[in-house]
């Protein structure tokens, strides 16, 4: 129980949509989502494949908890081998179309080869069709959303789609669900692009069945007065969101800043949370209209915004003119601090650009910065750019590339490589700043030292969601650390990163973590899933599933070099803040690190820790 | 000559739900405040009627100042802190 036991496999060159069986002695290793999705795709595709051939395949995996009562139990993710990195990808999502496919009889799909015109799939319960896309192919996320409803009668629908970014495999484009909640990172919708598959909508009446309903429904409620009763969860994120960040990691001097050339950003103010709830004196009006919760979560951390109708960005331009998904810190620093950016207004319009073309604006606005030092030190041109003044602190020069990116018109088809790819064609591939080719989220590694470690090691490229240090060196959870030192970080990240690999293969959302440790967690799945699920199991699966993750990059072609940073965050030091004068250093924490893992010093699995961890 | 009793500027920052306690007049969360010399971090948030418990996050030009030694960390002047409720993100 908790699982459906059922999974779909649509094969896009054929047509053919088959059903079989969940593997569940798999299930019983990985549990769901992440760890068994990823457990099938390195079973099933050579790891040098490339990732936009047909011979790629990709998962939207549920979790046995997506569609219950837990709280946060929306999540799905879509496994396959990213886009941008040629690594192993696993993005993660809310809303509710995880749940609406659990409740719709299914575990997961596995997508196989490619279509020969585009084409969109709709799973109602058992009914399952693939369908012409011509329609829709070169339309928004948005207007996808709304025809596909309007085309099947049924607004009751939860739909995952690409927008034009995906259709043109724009390296960092992902897939968004529900308008603006999204797999983001590592190119997922450059994937899907390439598989000419446009949209998924399901519709599900058959709820999920868990093994023990009355012990379940006391455990889900037991978690729920943690994450009530504790002051983060319970009130700081559904109030401020992530963008209390902002000035928290800007006052920390941490905040990368014109593509981390500096740790502090003078405008932080200005884009953060507090301003988000501040009338503006334009019109008024806050951008912040209300907060929102994705499926079954009581939490209800995110954001909806509203931009104010004179403002220059989107004039003229009314999709624009209603509330949508508003800005979270990582999206709010790589378009703005990272750019240099402070106008609020123009940040929350390239945000709405992403959602509805669908692109990354992580790697989006990351690339953006890379480009504006590029055309600082005179390597990019106007004449280069299109005519584009892209110069750091340029809300209209933001705003243009977020129009052009997503079409890959003009030099947005340049910004589409993402940044490595972009600084290597100018010759100077140490300004991307990437790890596996996959650019830094919102934290500077010179001012919270395991981050760096963190972004050098994470399996699908630079991220801060495989394991959040910052939760203990800035913000103390669950015990605070010194963001400015290396001793201990090498087994703070590896903890992190093993709970993290759990969470995110349960259906569950890693913001309860801020609250929740796996003793919440792991009776929660217990009641709902049978074999017994202690938390020390889960946390070895957890580390389970970073060493199938690895050994997939192994054989992918990754080795120790590619864990490293940029020599930015390595030789220069930190310039003003509590980090002035430091470096990152990564050189102390990566043996150890290694050693920790059970891996050589080549950063590979020894044979000792596969036999271990069952693999 | 600088006396014992003789004020000294710092800077005040209070974010989130913490706003409410800063001086009218207050932009961007912030205030120039002026506190006799030998005032203690703890002190200082005491003096604005910040309640002790809902200060997690205390950061002395960007350090993090535990509970425990808030009271005995003395302010110098030009010295900012910034407060903040329980929050989190990522």
């Amino acid at each position: 129980m908790g699982w459906n036991r059922k999974i779909l496999r649509i094969n896009l060159t054929d047509a053919t949509i088959k059903t079989e069986p969940l593997n569940m002695d798999w299930a019983q290793k990985y549990l769901g989502q992440r760890g068994l999705a990823t457990k099938y795709l390195v079973e099933e595709i050579d790891p040098t494949v490339d990732p936009l051939s047909p011979a790629n395949k990709m998962i939207f995996a549920t979790g046995p908890l997506t569609g219950t009562a837990a709280s946060t139990g929306g999540r799905y993710s879509v496994i396959t081998k990213g886009a941008l990195t040629n690594a192993i990808a696993c993005s993660n999502s809310g809303g509710y179309f995880g749940a609406e496919l659990k409740f719709a009889g299914w575990d997961m799909i596995i997508f196989e080869g490619k279509a020969a015109k585009p084409v969109y799939l709709t799973v109602i319960d058992d009914k399952v069709e693939l369908h012409d896309a011509s329609q829709i192919w070169g339309r928004s996320v948005w207007d996808t959303d709304e025809w596909i409803k309007k085309r099947h009668q049924d607004p009751m629908m939860h739909i995952s789609a690409i927008g034009v970014a995906g259709e043109n495999q724009v390296l960092y484009s992902c897939i968004v669900n529900d308008l603006h909640r999204a797999a983001g990172r590592s190119g997922v919708g450059a994937v899907m692009g390439s598989k000419n598959l446009k949209a998924v909508a399901v519709r599900g009446t058959k709820g999920v069945k868990v093994k023990d309903g009355m012990r379940f429904l006391r455990a889900a409620r037991d978690a729920k007065k943690v994450l009530q009763e504790n002051a983060v969860t319970g009130a700081g994120l559904p109030t401020y969101g992530t963008q209390v960040l902002m000035n928290v990691i800007n006052e920390a001097g941490a905040m990368p800043t014109r593509n981390h050339r500096e740790v502090q950003f003078e405008g932080a103010h200005d884009i953060s949370a507090e301003a988000m709830a501040t009338p503006r004196k334009s019109d008024g009006q806050k951008n912040l209209q209300t907060n929102q919760a994705c499926f079954g979560c009581t939490i209800a951390c995110g954001r909806i915004s509203k931009i104010d109708e004179k403002h220059f960005s989107i004039q003229n331009k009314p999709q624009y003119w209603h509330a949508s998904g508003g800005l979270e810190y990582e999206a709010a620093w790589a378009l703005g601090s990272n750019t240099g950016v402070n106008d609020l207004e123009a940040l929350t319009m390239v945000n709405f650009v992403c959602n509805e073309q669908g692109l990354d604006p992580i790697s989006f606005g990351a690339t953006v910065s890379a480009a504006m030092e590029l055309y600082d030190l005179g390597l990019l041109t106007q004449e280069m750019t299109g005519g584009i003044d892209l110069k750091f602190g340029s809300a209209e020069a933001l705003v243009k590339c977020a129009e052009l990116t997503g079409k890959a018109e003009g030099f947005g088809k340049e910004l589409g490589l993402g940044s490595l790819r972009l600084c290597k064609k100018y010759g100077r591939p140490e300004l991307s700043m990437s790890v596996k080719g996959q650019e830094f989220p919102a934290y500077d590694s010179r001012g919270i030292q395991g981050m760096g470690l963190t972004y050098a090691t994470s399996n699908r490229g630079a991220c801060h969601l495989r394991s959040y240090t910052v939760s203990s060196e800035i913000l103390g959870i669950p015990e605070k650390t010194d963001p400015l030192a290396t001793d201990g970080k090498a087994a703070l990240v590896k903890a992190f990163q093993d709970a993290t690999a759990a969470v995110d293969s349960s259906g569950l959302c890693v913001f309860t973590t801020f609250a929740w440790t796996l003793n919440d967690i792991a009776p929660q799945v217990d009641a709902a899933c049978e074999g017994e699920w202690s938390p020390e199991r889960m946390l070895e699966m957890g580390e389970r599933i970073w060493n199938m993750e690895r050994v997939f990059n192994n054989k992918a072609g990754f080795t120790a070099k590619d864990d490293q940073l940029p020599p930015r965050l390595t030789t220069e030091p930190a310039q003003t803040g509590p980090a002035k004068g430091l470096v990152n250093g990564l050189d102390k924490m990566l043996p150890e690190y290694y050693a920790l893992r059970g891996w050589t010093s080549e950063g590979v699995p020894t044979n000792e820790t596969l036999s271990r961890l069952a693999l | 000559m600088t006396t014992s009793t003789a004020a000294i500027p710092v800077t005040l920052k209070l974010y989130a739900s913490l706003g409410v306690f800063l001086p009218s007049g207050s932009v961007r969360n912030e205030a120039k405040v002026s506190v006799p010399n030998g005032t203690s971090v703890e002190a200082l948030l005491d003096q604005y009627g910040v309640p002790r418990e809902a200060c997690h996050l205390v950061l002395l030009n960007g350090i993090f100042q535990p509970p425990a030694s808030r009271g005995g960390v003395i302010l110098k002047s030009g010295d900012a802190v910034a407060v903040w409720p329980p929050v989190a993100g990522g």
